[in-house]
């Protein structure tokens, strides 16, 4: 390992922050990897936007709407390898269950027609990014170079890729850690 | 409905394993299998409700919904494309004023797609209420609409649009030998039955659905018994044969014409086999595709009970035999093997672990041989010729004659026979097919040879088929072809393993990808590796094979795929400002913001 600390960057699209609370899981050993690693842009740091030098961005959850584009966009465009983290940002995960529903149904229901709904009307304000009509996985979105599987991908499993991409290794996880019956 | 149901079920001996039966008899009354039918079939039948749920929604012919009175489905194999299905369908849907995949809201008539249904020499087809349709222009389909929206029971519509032809073109050795009335099984006799068998082995005479696997020794597995030592007990074990008429491979429709004019000589094949592995029953399992053959093979089967050709102590040989016709209901998988046995067993048909073969452990458990038609005819007439008449023809791995049904672009589609050895080029002269860009051998699962490989030959060890034959001309493009096989196969898996029921569909979405032209630099790569997932990980032939149409027209034409991708950096496989269109329409906006760029 070299002295220059490896950055990452790490997001939540349509997802959780499940993924992220387990890997804060990492606990004791995350003292290690800081001693490695700088956090670029992540809820960790509350830092806006990525560095365009990041090395690592991590990704949880899908792409639902047209900010999650973009933000996917950015750091592709700024992380030199993108990994898809949890079972929502391969396949969609739970959001993606609406696919099975017409979003004209889904915004009606949550804001015309369900029960309980004053005011009744789609929200509309320039400010608020609008819904893709299907909640779609990264790769289908941007080239995403590694998976991790898991709802969410334990400690270990962040452990086990991350000390091998900083150890010059190619990631490799082994079946006890993507087993989950 | 509860008296119908309760007759429909003694009228079966209160059998699971005619289930599909059952409820062919229920959709076809109810035009779907209602919740109430359900639960009480579970009851008298005693098997779990989840079964019975089971086995609807895998089938394609069988609906918890209401279908219309006059369920259309037309076909959307290949062949029918390139007479123009696309926009057929749509001017049928048009006319009878009800979307593609619905019912009219007066519940008289739903339209719909479906797999092949083994008419592609009389394209475009169709099937209404389960009876075939064949060549559907537009003023069949204005006839159609007329009879539909009048209500007219089918038996009164002109039995001009039923009308299926066998278009045998080319006759060869098994084609032009009369349908046998009782000489098969005297001659077996005369002969001795293990004599018989080693006449058959002589004969060289292999699988004709494709495999190829020896017809002598499937047969003769299936005869011993090595774990059980006491003659009596022997005897006694029950054994099967099973004609697989499931030809659903898009393309095939030889055993169609084979069952309409020769099938005396496919069921004495039959009897022969029965006698030689010593079963004393059999079945057929007719695709669901060919329900207009059932009435006919019933009647040809009560002239040979007539006749002592089936029975008890046939022909005074003292060996007893029958054959019982189950009926598909839409399952390509069903081709295969081990899952045509879970089917006739009253199950959904998902392939089975192999081993155990069926040889040893097939319906029921039983020894069960399962041949193809094709295979039960030549045996037939090797029992009469002897096993040098059929080995004289072929090559040496191949012997004998091999029937095709040839379709696509070509003068005239239809039935050939051809001794094995023979060549792709004089298959096509005799079809007359000119300007030939190339060749799908044995269907979507076989192999696309290009106009470079015509010298190669029809044979096991070269080209395999079992039957289909579909030729494109200059004017086709081998992608929507592809794209077409793709479909297929994601349609078809049966889902019992991930590798292929997420992989036919993942393959789907990325041949999609690609021939839309959303490709970019990475994406054959990913492609072809899909395919080798596929194809390695698969549980049966069906996922093993399904990346075929990818993976031979990749090999001979990596240009083509190439040309679609217009761009280094990756694209996303769908329209992204596209499907912002309901959000945008819904809350009344078109600033920028609300608005994605395809790239970036």
């Amino acid at each position: 390992m070299t002295n220059k600390k490896v950055k990452v960057a790490t997001v939540s699209l349509a997802g959780c922050f499940g993924c992220h609370m387990s890997f804060l899981d990492l606990d004791e050993r995350l003292v290690e990897l800081v001693e490695h690693v700088e956090f670029d842009r992540s809820p960790l740091t509350d830092i806006e936007h990525c560095s365009s030098d990041c090395d690592i961005g991590l990704i949880e959850g899908g792409v639902c709407n047209s900010e999650n584009v973009h933000v996917l966009r950015e750091f592709r465009k700024n992380c030199k390898i993108l990994v898809a983290v949890g079972a929502c940002a391969i396949n969609g995960g739970l959001p993606a269950m609406r696919n099975h529903i017409s979003l004209e149904d889904c915004l009606n229901e949550a804001y015309v027609s369900g029960v309980g709904v004053e005011n009744p009307q789609i929200p509309n304000d320039v400010e608020l990014p609008l819904l893709l009509d299907k909640v779609h996985p990264l790769h289908e979105v941007v080239k995403i170079d590694y998976f991790l599987p898991g709802c969410p991908p334990s400690a270990d499993v962040f452990w086990k890729f991350l000390t091998d991409l900083l150890a010059g290794r190619e990631p490799s996880l082994s079946y006890e850690l993507v087993h989950f019956d | 409905m509860q008296q119908f149901i309760r007759q429909l079920a003694q009228e079966n001996d209160f059998q699971s394993t005619r289930l599909l039966k059952i409820l062919r008899a229920v959709q076809a009354r109810y035009f779907h299998i209602p919740k109430a039918a359900i639960e009480q079939l579970a009851l008298i039948l005693s098997i779990p409700r989840t079964q019975i749920q089971n086995v609807i929604e895998f089938y394609s012919f069988f609906h918890l919904e209401p279908r219309g009175k006059y369920d259309i489905l037309i076909s959307s194999s290949i062949t029918d494309l390139m007479v123009g299905q696309e926009e057929l369908i749509n001017y049928f849907s048009e006319k009878l004023g009800v979307k593609i995949g619905e019912v009219r809201a007066d519940g008289v008539v739903s339209l719909n797609n479906t797999s092949c249904t083994g008419m592609c020499d009389q394209s475009l087809a169709g099937l209404v209420n389960g009876y075939a349709l064949t060549n559907l222009t537009k003023s069949r389909i204005d006839e159609i609409v007329e009879n539909v929206n009048k209500q007219l029971p089918l038996e009164q519509w002109s039995s001009d649009l039923f009308t299926v032809a066998d278009n045998i073109i080319k006759p060869d050795l098994l084609l032009n030998q009369k349908p046998t009335q009782g000489e098969a099984i005297n001659a077996t006799f005369a002969r001795g039955l293990k004599e018989t068998l080693d006449e058959v082995e002589k004969s060289g005479l292999r699988g004709r659905g494709g495999a190829g696997y020896t017809t002598a020794w499937k047969w003769k597995f299936c005869s011993e018994d090595e774990g059980i030592c006491d003659i009596e007990a022997q005897r006694q074990k029950q054994r099967y044969i099973i004609c697989n008429a499931d030809e659903g491979e898009p393309g095939t429709f030889k055993d169609r014409v084979l069952l309409n004019s020769y099938a005396d000589s496919v069921f004495e094949g039959m009897t022969v086999a029965a006698a030689i592995i010593g079963a004393t029953q059999g079945f057929i399992y007719l695709r669901g595709e060919y329900l207009h053959l059932y009435e006919k093979l019933e009647a040809i089967l009560a002239v040979r009970r007539n006749a002592n050709l089936l029975g008890k102590n046939i022909l005074q040989h003292g060996f007893d035999f029958d054959i019982e016709i189950c009926l598909g209901a839409g399952a390509y998988i069903c081709g295969e093997e081990s899952a045509l046995i879970e089917s006739l067993e009253g199950k959904a048909g998902i392939p089975r672990n192999r081993p155990p073969y069926p040889v040893t452990s097939g319906y029921l458990g039983k020894p069960t041989s399962v041949n193809n038609v094709e295979t039960f005819l030549a045996a037939a007439n090797i029992a009469i010729h002897g096993g040098d008449w059929f080995a004289n023809l072929g090559t040496a791995k191949s012997k004998g004659t091999k029937v095709l049904s040839i379709s696509g672009d070509c003068a005239k589609a239809g039935i050939y026979e051809y001794p094995f050895g023979t060549t792709i080029q004089t298959v096509l002269d005799d079809c007359g097919a000119t300007d030939v860009l190339g060749v799908q051998v044995g269907g979507p699962s076989g192999t696309f040879i290009s106009n470079d490989e015509f010298e190669r030959k029809l044979a096991f060890e070269d080209l395999a088929t079992g039957g289909s034959f579909i030729v494109f001309n200059n004017s086709r493009s081998i992608l929507d072809v592809v794209h077409n096989f793709s479909h297929f196969f994601a349609h078809e898996s049966c889902g019992f393993c991930t590798p292929c029921r997420v992989g036919t569909s993942l393959l789907k979405k990325q041949v999609d990808k690609i021939v839309e032209g959303h490709g970019s630099a990475g994406d054959i790569v990913a492609l072809e590796e899909l395919c080798q997932l596929i194809k390695n990980y698969s549980h049966c032939g069906l996922g093993q094979t399904a990346a075929n149409p990818v993976l031979t027209t990749l090999e001979r034409y990596p240009e083509l795929y190439q040309n679609m991708l217009k761009k280094i950096s990756y694209e996303p496989g769908f329209d992204l400002d596209k499907s912002l269109e309901t959000a945008r329409r819904m809350a009344h906006r078109d600033d920028a913001a609300a608005h994605l760029a395809q790239v970036e």
